[in-house]
């Protein structure tokens, strides 16, 4: 479980979170919803401790990650699985060595060991035979699974995922999210998925949390969101064509 | 103001930057990647340049020592301390700081474009120290040799040079780099070399490791690395010629 407690964050003298406050559960897919620029972002990290917050905290099943002395920190972040929006794969390196880099630096593993459970995360991100490709010869779908696939490779306790179907089409968008939402059940993570696609809110958010304008404005799950009076939460979700004709 | 917080930005980073690293084994894959890049990639160049370079200072000397007083081998001479004192260390420097410092401001500077940087932070890992020490390092410990092979082959040019023109007989000109052998000529060359190798490394990896937007500003980070590395070995090159020889 991950507290959020009171965040303040602010760039150069523009406040960009406001008293933000929230709790994303085990084992359950924690969707921060919002429109670009409304500080999901940022909320996200903070979260991983990219950036620092002005005020408030981060509580990672008890312990307050800022106030952790810097040994405990690396530890804590070793618990931490994150799949940046674009993937952020080492181009120099192999998929094989993409999933293998964090094992390289944090286990001391015997390579066969390390050969094999990349080969398990591979496959369980449904990627097979694509070990020796390197991440320019990658589509998009494949980018991310290898993203995740690095990932989980340390068996994370906390997954983030930065909008992790950005760029997709939409079946694969769907795999994405099925993906990440069957690894959330079977590693028992706290997942959080910051994501302003309502299709993967409709499709995987167990609780979701509405930011706009830096403040957290709703908190709710799938259900619920499509039957709000919140104006402004109404305003995001029905922007489209296709959600409202799924309301009426 | 602005060249003070860069100048403490760039403290900084090498505070970070120099630190235990996470894993030796790792790190030691990364040197040896890094010799591959940096140094052995650079081998084609550096022949090629000090090759014409040094005929070209040859036939310059034997133009300028025209005096039938003055011996022919000093033209052997002059070319050599010219290769060793400043030729070598310095401009080839200067094209190493073209050459490398824009490889590693671009490739430091994509990852951080690209989030790759962020990655390498949440997995715990000391992003610094993990991409610039071990450039930092492969730099110091290659460049050298690289300044080494300059001298051999700029002198070789002067040789061949001279050999094929006939302005002065190759045996005077061997006798001219034989001349007055000073072992500290060598030791000063190679301590201005590691300078401007730690000088083009850290530079370029400040400026990689700082860029913020996308491509338009990894090209600029690239261009400012090697603009600032050139100006750096040059009031570094006086510095220290101060320092050492006077």
């Amino acid at each position: 479980m991950i507290e959020v407690k009171n965040i303040f964050k602010s760039f150069d003298g523009q406040q960009v979170l406001t008293d933000v406050s929230t709790v994303f559960e085990e084992g359950k897919t924690n969707l921060i919803i919002g429109q670009s620029g409304s500080g999901k972002t940022v909320l996200m990290k903070c979260c991983i401790g990219l950036f620092n917050v002005d005020e408030g905290e981060v509580i990672f099943d008890g312990r307050c990650f800022s106030e952790l002395k810097e040994k405990k920190k690396k530890s804590t972040r070793k618990e931490m699985g994150v799949l940046f929006q674009g993937g952020a794969l080492f181009d120099s390196y192999s998929v094989e060595e993409n999933v293998m880099f964090p094992l390289n630096m944090f286990t001391k593993m015997p390579f066969e060991e390390k050969q094999e459970r990349v080969n398990d995360v591979l496959k369980r991100v449904n990627l097979i035979n694509a070990n020796k490709k390197f991440p320019a010869e990658l589509s998009g779908g494949m980018t991310k699974r290898v993203a995740i696939a690095r990932a989980i490779a340390m068996n994370p306790k906390y997954l983030f995922c930065d909008e992790p179907n950005s760029g997709l089409d939409p079946k694969t968008a769907e795999l994405i999210d099925e993906l990440i939402s069957d690894l959330t059940a079977e590693y028992n993570m706290t997942t959080v998925i910051n994501t302003h696609d309502m299709n993967s809110v409709l499709q995987i958010g167990q609780t979701i949390i509405f930011v706009n304008k830096g403040k957290l404005w709703w908190k709710g799950n799938k259900k619920e969101i499509l039957e709000t009076d919140n104006p402004e939460l109404n305003e995001f979700v029905f922007a489209t064509e296709l959600t409202r004709r799924i309301k009426r | 103001m602005g060249l003070l917080h860069t100048i403490g930005d760039y403290v900084v980073l090498m505070a970070q930057t120099f630190k235990r690293p996470d894993k030796g084994k790792v790190f030691r894959k990364q040197l040896f990647i890094d010799f591959q890049h940096l140094g052995v990639d650079s081998i084609g160049i550096v022949a090629f340049i000090s090759l014409f370079v040094g005929a070209i200072i040859a036939m310059q000397m034997a133009y300028n020592i025209s005096s039938p007083l003055v011996p022919l081998y000093l033209i052997g001479y002059t070319t050599k301390q010219m290769m060793i004192l400043e030729i070598s260390p310095t401009i080839m420097s200067l094209i190493l700081a073209g050459k490398v410092g824009s490889s590693i401001a671009s490739e430091i500077g994509t990852m951080r474009v690209t989030e790759q940087i962020d990655a390498l932070k949440v997995m715990g890992i000391n992003p610094a120290n993990y991409l610039i020490l071990p450039k930092i390092t492969a730099s110091m410990i290659y460049n050298p040799i690289l300044i080494v092979f300059s001298m051999v082959i700029g002198l070789f040019g002067g040789w061949v040079a001279v050999s094929i023109t006939g302005i002065v007989s190759p045996v005077d000109f061997v006798i001219g780099l034989q001349a007055w052998p000073v072992p500290y000529d060598i030791a000063y060359a190679l301590i201005k070399t590691v300078v401007f190798a730690f000088i083009i490394a850290s530079v370029s990896g400040y400026f990689g490791y700082t860029v913020k937007g996308g491509s338009v500003d990894v090209g600029r980070a690239s261009t400012k690395a090697v603009v600032s590395s050139s100006i750096l070995i040059i009031i570094f090159d006086l510095i220290l010629t101060q320092m050492l020889l006077t």
